[in-house]
């Protein structure tokens, strides 16, 4: 049968061509996505960091980055932008936690429908469930008339045009960045976990404490990481329902541009928020078992 | 870890439904102080189910569990002081070795010092000194067992479910560890109930063997005598390989093909009698020299070779194919013999064993 002679390494160049095209060809199905990448993101936030090194003269010059150093103000809004975040955040976790806990003991079915519930309104337009909150909120409103009307206080209440305003919105609409991935973390303890405590002794508090909540941290660390960081840049929530009251990095952005056409300004504040999140990203990739979610492996 | 805490676990009437499914009818089994006892069945049979009720995570529609004296039906899994050994080993993976084996003992409240003590002496057991401070995720499927075993006895519990806990590691493996289980058994003299789909692990580890079919108990009973005295059909065919005969009857005596069949140990019954033919039994003889056995014309239809045996497919003159096994020695009256050969089977009276088909539905 082996009549053929073949030479030492047989086929061997073939199968190397071979494997170099499936390269390629992997390589061109990626291209569409990367050269969007490139001209959207990449070209712009370029774009944005020479600017900022652009002074009011036309030349190179540090002044932008001075004038954040120098001015109280812009001081105050770094605060405001960490406080709102952290609030948010905080907010986030002791409404989510819960939710998200109840969501993954449901039966899948009914666990479906009421993840439909979270899902709905973080499907319609962030700009619509903003004003739609002003309209809730204002002094003459649907919360305070019902308020009043129940007697449950006399007075209006200052719900919005200040930082309760911005609170409310942005939790509400970043609740489901922290409970799909919570839930998800939750749903993929195995329930052997805690009967097997529950058979060890463990009362179901000592059950939930010791073993469903160590096991879940990874979802929680996740989904606190991923709504404060999308809060750190939040702008449309802040302007509507802040009424020039919580000024936030973003919002300065804005008045940068719109008011003072300062386009150095507004790209230094830009450059250093962007620096900053990256910056919490990596400590926070570094200390915490966030596993998968950020792309680093496992 | 003595014997003196070993309880006697005695279950009656215990029934669980799943809409119009029975995992449980009526069941009544008692567990002697100290024994070993396997739940065997097919899957969905009930035995993971009756196994949870004991545990305490399914609740019974109706029906009775003590533990020695006392009532526990009602008693939530926290309190009920059983060690557990789960399919799925069940190891906390944000916790070291150490600390999953000592989690019962932090939850009683032991000191530290002793609680080192008994983890180490627990992992001595099991024969893993020194990997306390691993993590469950380095440790192999057959390290994640033996902790699982030693998380399950290291706070002495009276009684020690095991749920098919040798099913997720490989054959040589597994049978290396049902001797270190049954020896383990004998050391620490704890009440096991053991469950396995596995007919050769239950005959292995038990001292016995309650098989269970659709929610009931088939038969109780010593591993030799399930497997040599089947009490019903279902028994004779999930343990071990059968072929099931017909028998006849003739002036109060048992039949086939017109031949008597010699069964001593058969006492009669309402049913049709059903001989037993284990592959095993059976043994190539001729008409002189198996004059004492039970005797079957048979055509040979083929012949396979599998190293430590060989099995033959023979049909008896009825049509009836049976398989018989025959060790490969050298010179084994099986390696005499081609395919389409007539030959003479024999079986002898003490291993015929014959079933009333009505018995399906009792169990003894």
């Amino acid at each position: 049968m082996s009549s053929v002679s073949l030479p030492a390494n047989p086929n061997e160049n073939l199968l190397r061509q071979h494997a170099a095209r499936e390269k390629w060809v992997l390589l061109g199905l990626s291209a569409p996505a990367l050269v969007l990448v490139l001209v959207v993101m990449v070209l712009p936030v370029g774009w944005l960091f020479y600017l900022s090194f652009i002074g009011s003269e036309g030349t190179f010059s540090m002044e932008n980055y001075a004038r954040m150093l120098e001015s109280k103000s812009y001081g105050r809004i770094f605060v405001t932008t960490f406080k709102v975040s952290l609030l948010t955040t905080a907010i986030c976790i002791a409404i989510g936690y819960p939710l998200a806990y109840f969501l993954s003991q449901l039966p899948s079915r009914a666990a479906n429908i009421c993840m439909l519930a979270v899902l709905l309104p973080f499907w319609t337009s962030l700009l619509v469930r903003t004003y739609a909150w002003l309209v809730l909120l204002q002094r003459k409103g649907l919360i305070n008339n019902w308020g009043i009307e129940a007697g449950l206080w006399s007075e209006p209440l200052a719900l919005v045009h200040n930082l309760t305003g911005t609170l409310i919105g942005m939790v509400h609409i970043m609740l489901p960045f922290l409970v799909l991935p919570l839930y998800s973390s939750m749903k993929a303890i195995d329930p052997d976990y805690l009967k097997a405590a529950s058979n060890l002794g463990a009362r179901p508090a000592q059950s939930f404490w010791q073993v469903f909540f160590p096991l879940s941290l990874p979802g929680l660390f996740a989904g606190s990481l991923i709504v404060f960081v999308l809060c750190l840049g939040f702008f449309v929530t802040p302007a509507v329902l802040g009424g020039g009251k919580v000024i936030m990095v973003s919002n300065q952005i804005t008045n940068n541009i719109e008011l003072f056409f300062n386009w150095g300004a507004a790209s230094a504040l830009g450059v250093v928020l962007l620096v900053v999140t990256l910056v919490i990203l990596y400590v926070a990739s570094k200390l915490l078992p966030l596993n998968n979610v950020l792309g680093g492996g496992h | 870890m003595s014997q003196s805490g070993a309880l006697p676990i005695s279950i009656s009437q215990v029934t669980k439904r799943y809409g119009d499914v029975y995992a449980l009818d009526n069941v009544d089994l008692e567990v002697k102080r100290g024994e070993f006892l396997t739940l065997l069945g097919p899957s969905g049979s009930g035995k993971t189910t009756l196994l949870m009720a004991l545990a305490g995570f399914t609740r019974p529609d109706h029906g009775s569990i003590r533990f020695g004296d006392n009532e526990i039906i009602l008693t939530p899994p926290h309190k009920r002081d059983v060690g557990m050994v789960f399919q799925s080993y069940a190891l906390f993976p944000h916790m070291d070795v150490a600390a999953n084996v000592g989690f019962p003992l932090k939850l009683r409240k032991v000191g530290k010092a002793e609680i080192a003590d008994r983890v180490n002496e627990a992992l001595e057991t099991v024969q893993l000194v020194g990997y306390g401070e691993r993590r469950i995720n380095q440790l192999s499927g057959g390290q994640k067992q033996r902790v699982a075993l030693a998380r399950a006895i290291v706070f002495s519990p009276r009684i020690l479910l095991m749920d098919e806990p040798l099913s997720a590691l490989d054959k040589k493996l597994r049978e290396h560890m049902q001797i270190e289980l049954r020896h383990l058994h004998e050391k620490l003299g704890m009440t096991t109930v053991y469950v396995t789909h596995d007919q050769r692990e239950a005959l292995t580890m038990s001292d016995r063997i309650a098989v269970i079919n659709h929610g009931r108990l088939m038969q109780l009973d010593t591993p030799r005598a399930i497997y040599d005295r089947p009490a019903n059909r279902f028994v004779a065919d999930f343990i071990g390989e059968s072929t099931f005969l017909e028998l006849g009857m003739k002036n109060g005596q048992l039949t086939f093909g017109g031949d008597v069949i010699k069964a001593p140990g058969w006492s009669g019954g309402a049913g049709k009698p059903a001989l037993i033919l284990r592959p095993e039994r059976l043994v190539i003889t001729s008409r002189a020299a198996g004059k004492n056995m039970n005797l079957f014309t048979a055509t040979v239809r083929e012949l396979v070779y599998q190293g430590d045996t060989s099995l033959m497919y023979a049909c008896l003159a009825d049509g009836t194919e049976v398989t018989v096994r025959a060790g490969t020695r050298t010179g084994a009256a099986i390696e005499n013999i081609a395919i389409g050969d007539d030959i003479t089977l024999g079986l002898h009276p003490d291993d015929t064993v014959v079933i009333d088909e009505a018995a399906e539905k009792t169990a003894s």
